[in-house]
């Protein structure tokens, strides 16, 4: 299973930070500390994998922005880069052509997505389209609050 | 950019350009500060905030959170969004709840009603929100609370498809975190291995995982799923990439739920019935050979989608191991890639190689890429592959190719990473031993190994060095002349006189006769080190002097001279000056018989399992699958005059670790190194270690004065041991009994009894013992006695078992 997804700038700003296990808050910051560190010592030629304590990582620089993905001994490490790719791709659908200020200022969308396509540190849906439809079925949900929530002040005249 | 956000939560999208406009740290945290106080009242300002507003800032304590921030307060506003009908207040209440909250509050069981109204609410969104939840953040309380309806969902014919999605995951995270508390109905068993076939991949995606969590917990239960999985995988393999639509990843059929298929049945053995064995064969076949067709895109996701497939089958087949000619193509695929120019393919061939060096059908295989190998090791460029290729080399080392490798490890080690450099030397050092055809080069090897990376020369290494000698006496003259050579460098590693110095001390009289080094000339180059030493190699070095008193009386009063000097019969240091002080007098009391006794060679040491193994596995858990076709001898404490071939049966690679826990267990403490080394050190007054023979022997209990642990009972059936630490007047104490027989010993129960004055004099305390003992193994109880007043009688144990 992924045990935890961090999303890193070059400048080692963390962008996004997801966990599949049960970590104190001290404790998630060392990681992210000390992983962040290793990972932006690497140098470019390098392969996407490395051993860390008695995990594996996966990374893969996407533009600004790092994707770190650790997962366990018997993962299949390919398959998590493409894991990886699979959640850039997503990203740059909705937000069409994604950078990293879509992520920082539409943070909590960035996690719904995730929670669609990994749950509880496992892949569920590997169609792009499911997954896509599901967040824009959010969307127009949200669109249709917002609606109703215009329509109600407009009715007590505070529009 | 999209403006995602539209007219939702401005206030957030403000609040985030501000932070980001902050030219300075404290000016953004005078910013968060700001609007924590902002929120804090209108948290608490009379008038109800509505969902909108309490869904705004929830989201913003979210964001300030997740900047690094801690965050105090706003649980309830976020739980009570929980129970909003809107569904993006919802949303972002579940959000905050499963990033921050994900450790025990006393909301808990709030939280747990949200979710349960939602999921009993038949609004498919709502539903899946709370299951989302749970997966996210699922612990025993919900395992407990949801142990019926969750499964009911899963397996319910009316649920969608995107709910079972998310209830399969669910489930597998209450079980992952507790176990115990999910209670699987076994109607169910049938219908959640069906998932395998649903027809959404979606679907069978995610049961996967679950089901490869469930068989692991109980294999004979779910073994119906091997068929499915099969037939499955195979249809997946041999269709057409447009078969799938929107499961093809860049022309890879379904490639991750092939790879889960694939993991599933590595859970099992090769399947029984011929014809499903037939088709994995025909399947894995099928893999192999796309992976030799060319490339459908020039994009890497698609090879790497390909070679995903490709290397969790590898994986399969190594785990089968029984189709020849698979583990053959297998190697074979592995040998290009170890050549590709991608990294990542030769960092994954060289960890998939470790595992294929451990079969018998493949060994020799691997072996013919051994060149390769070591110029890996040469000339990559990644120090994580580096460190690839010395698993590779450490896995595919034997007796023909030992030597070799042992040379390549030792010159990378000179330059290699300081991280891994201890587990390095681990590795030489337990290969040099276990293939040693000639043990001065098992000693040459050792002895350069100090020399290269003496700082990460643990303990357990230089001390096995030393078991080594002492029990081959026909390497003790050329362990005494290549120490003697190693102490003539300028600059000597500090275990390096350690070694030298505890062997020249043992067996210094073999070299004495040649002019070059002569006793004195020994004790003057020892000496000459001395001052520059730590305490501990001191005090060693003391217990050398001693032995040489006896060795080569010539020098005696030389000796006695240092031992009288200040710096060691005044040392501030206790260990150095009762050492001084104590071998002084012996030297000036005894008569040369008596001091030749005292001081006698040490006698061999009893085979046990090499502590080095143990140090290794500490350290990488993962690493030892290895299959060694030699068996695994429990060993005994018997002193046996012909010492038996040490390499086999000190060292043993045990594929399963809990038989290695056993193993070790048995005889964990009695007789180690560091006991005998300090006792024999300081004086050799610790009797013959054992005496047991197969009768029943109950031991001389006045061995205990020297000794805090030995066995003090055995006979064919059990061992009973004892270690004990002593603080002031309390002795805390354990228990060993062991388990000699191959039946379980049940009804156990022993009795410690305390006779007439013992009663007023000693206090015992010890802990219940556990009813039975399995086969070879062993138990403990632990537990003090105290010492109230001097005592002279013994306590008796009674010991009782069916």
């Amino acid at each position: 299973m992924i045990q935890f997804i961090l999303l890193f700038s070059r400048q080692g700003k963390l962008r996004l930070q997801k966990w599949y296990t049960s970590q104190t808050e001290k404790s998630k910051k060392k990681i992210t500390r000390e992983l962040i560190a290793t990972v932006l010592s690497r140098k470019p030629k390098m392969s996407s994998f490395l051993e860390w304590k008695d995990l594996k990582i996966v990374y893969k620089r996407y533009a600004s922005l790092y994707f770190c993905c650790a997962i366990e001994q018997e993962d299949n490490e390919l398959l998590t880069l493409e894991t990886i790719h699979r959640y850039v791709e997503l990203l740059d659908k909705y937000f069409g052509s994604v950078c990293e200020l879509d992520i920082i200022f539409n943070f909590e969308k960035a996690y719904f997505i995730f929670d669609e396509f990994i749950l509880g540190g496992e892949i569920q849906e590997t169609s792009k389209k499911s997954v896509l439809k599901a967040i824009n079925d959010q969307d127009v949900i949200q669109e249709e609050e917002l609606e109703e929530k215009r329509s109600v002040l407009e009715d007590l005249g505070l529009a | 950019m999209r403006n995602m956000r539209g007219d939702a939560m401005r206030g957030l999208a403000v609040f985030i350009s501000d932070i980001r406009n902050c030219k300075s740290r404290e000016a953004e945290l005078r910013r968060i500060n700001k609007e924590l106080t902002n929120i804090r009242q209108r948290f608490r300002a009379d008038k109800t905030l509505d969902g909108y507003q309490k869904k705004k800032y929830v989201c913003k304590l979210l964001f300030i959170f997740l900047l690094g921030h801690d965050i105090d307060f706003g649980y309830m506003e976020a739980v009570n969004l929980l129970s909003s009908n809107k569904y993006t207040e919802k949303q972002i209440g579940y959000l905050f709840i499963s990033v921050i909250m994900n450790s025990s509050t006393e909301m808990k069981q709030l939280i747990i009603q949200n979710i349960r109204n939602d999921i009993q609410s038949r609004n498919p969104i709502f539903i899946n929100l709370a299951l989302q939840c749970v997966a996210n953040i699922g612990d025993k309380e919900m395992a407990t609370a949801f142990t019926h309806e969750i499964p009911r969902l899963l397996t319910s014919g009316d649920t969608i498809d995107p709910v079972k999605q998310s209830a399969a995951l669910c489930l597998l995270r209450l079980h992952r975190t507790s176990p115990e508390s999910l209670q699987l109905n076994t109607e169910w068993t049938a219908r959640i291995i069906h998932l395998l076939n649903d027809q959404h991949l979606g679907v069978a995606t995610a049961a996967v995982s679950l089901i490869d969590a469930l068989v692991k917990r109980s294999p004979d239960e779910y073994k119906g799923c091997v068929n499915l999985a099969v037939s499955r995988l195979s249809r997946i393999v041999t269709s057409s990439y447009t078969d799938f639509q929107d499961y093809t990843y860049y022309f890879v059929p379904a490639p991750w739920l092939c790879v889960k298929l694939l993991r599933l049945l590595q859970n099992y053995p090769p399947p029984d019935d011929p014809s499903v064995r037939s088709r994995l064969n025909e399947c894995l076949d099928t893999i192999l050979n796309k992976a030799q067709e060319p490339l459908k895109s020039k994009k890497v996701q698609h090879s790497n989608a390909r070679n995903a497939v490709l290397f969790e089958a590898i994986n399969l087949i190594i785990h089968m191991d029984c189709e020849s000619s698979l583990l053959v193509r297998a190697c074979n695929q592995l040998g290009q890639f170890l050549q590709n120019r991608e990294t990542n393919l030769r960092y994954l061939a060289l960890e998939s190689m470790c595992l294929l060096a451990t079969s018998e059908f493949s060994h020799e295989a691997v072996k013919k890429h051994q060149e390769t190998v070591i110029n890996a090791l040469k000339s990559e460029r990644d120090v994580s592959v580096r460190q690839r290729a010395v698993d590779l080399l450490y896995a595919m080392c034997d007796r023909s190719n030992a030597e070799d490798i042992v040379q390549e490890m030792l010159t990378y080690l000179e330059t290699a990473d300081y991280t891994i450099r201890e587990e390095m030397v681990l590795k030489i050092a337990i290969l040099s031993e276990k293939y040693a055809v000639d043990y001065k080069w098992y000693l040459d090897i050792m002895l350069k190994l100090i020399r290269i990376a003496g700082d990460f020369v643990s303990e357990e290494v230089w001390y096995r060095v030393i078991q080594v000698v002492v029990n081959r006496s026909d390497v003790q003259s050329y362990a005494a002349k290549i120490a003697f050579e190693a102490l003539q460098a300028p600059a000597c590693h500090e275990n390096m006189i350690k070694v030298a110095g505890y062997i020249l001390g043992e067996y210094g009289n073999l070299i004495a006769l040649d002019l070059r080094s002569t006793p004195m000339i020994q004790f003057d180059l020892l000496h000459s080190k001395y001052h520059l030493c730590s305490p501990t190699t001191r005090s060693l070095l003391l217990s050398t002097y001693m032995k040489f008193i006896n060795l080569f009386p010539e020098i005696k009063q030389h000796i006695q001279d240092v031992l009288r000097h200040d710096s060691n019969y005044r040392s501030s240091d206790v260990e150095i000056q009762q050492r001084a002080i104590e071998y002084l007098r012996l030297s000036e009391i005894c008569s040369p018989t008596v001091l030749a006794t005292v001081l006698e060679i040490m006698p061999p040491y009893p085979e046990k399992q090499s502590p080095l193994l143990v140090r290794l596995k500490q350290k990488k858990p993962l690493m030892e699958a290895e299959n060694n076709s030699e068996p695994s001898v429990t060993t005994t404490t018997t002193h046996t005059e012909d010492v038996p071939k040490f390499a086999e049966t000190a060292i043993h690679l045990n594929q399963q670790q809990q038989q290695q826990q056993q193993q070790n267990g048995l005889l964990v403490s009695f007789d180690t190194i560091e006991s005998n080394t300090h006792f024999g050190e300081s004086t050799s007054y610790s009797l013959p270690s054992t005496i047991t023979t197969t009768e029943t022997t109950i031991q001389s209990s006045k061995k205990f004065l020297f000794k805090n642990s030995d066995i003090i009972f055995e006979n064919d059936l059990l061992q009973i041991g004892i270690k004990g630490e002593a603080t002031k007047h309390i002795l805390r104490v354990e228990f060993y009994y062991g388990n000699k027989t191959n039946f379980n010993l049940t009804n156990i129960s022993t009795n410690i009894t305390l006779l007439d004055e013992l009663e007023s004099e000693l206090r015992l305390n010890l802990e219940p013992i556990k009813p039975t003992i399995d086969p070879k193994a062993q138990i403990k109880q632990s537990g003090t006695i105290e010492c109230l007043q001097e005592f002279r009688d013994l306590p008796k144990i009674n010991f009782s078992f069916l």
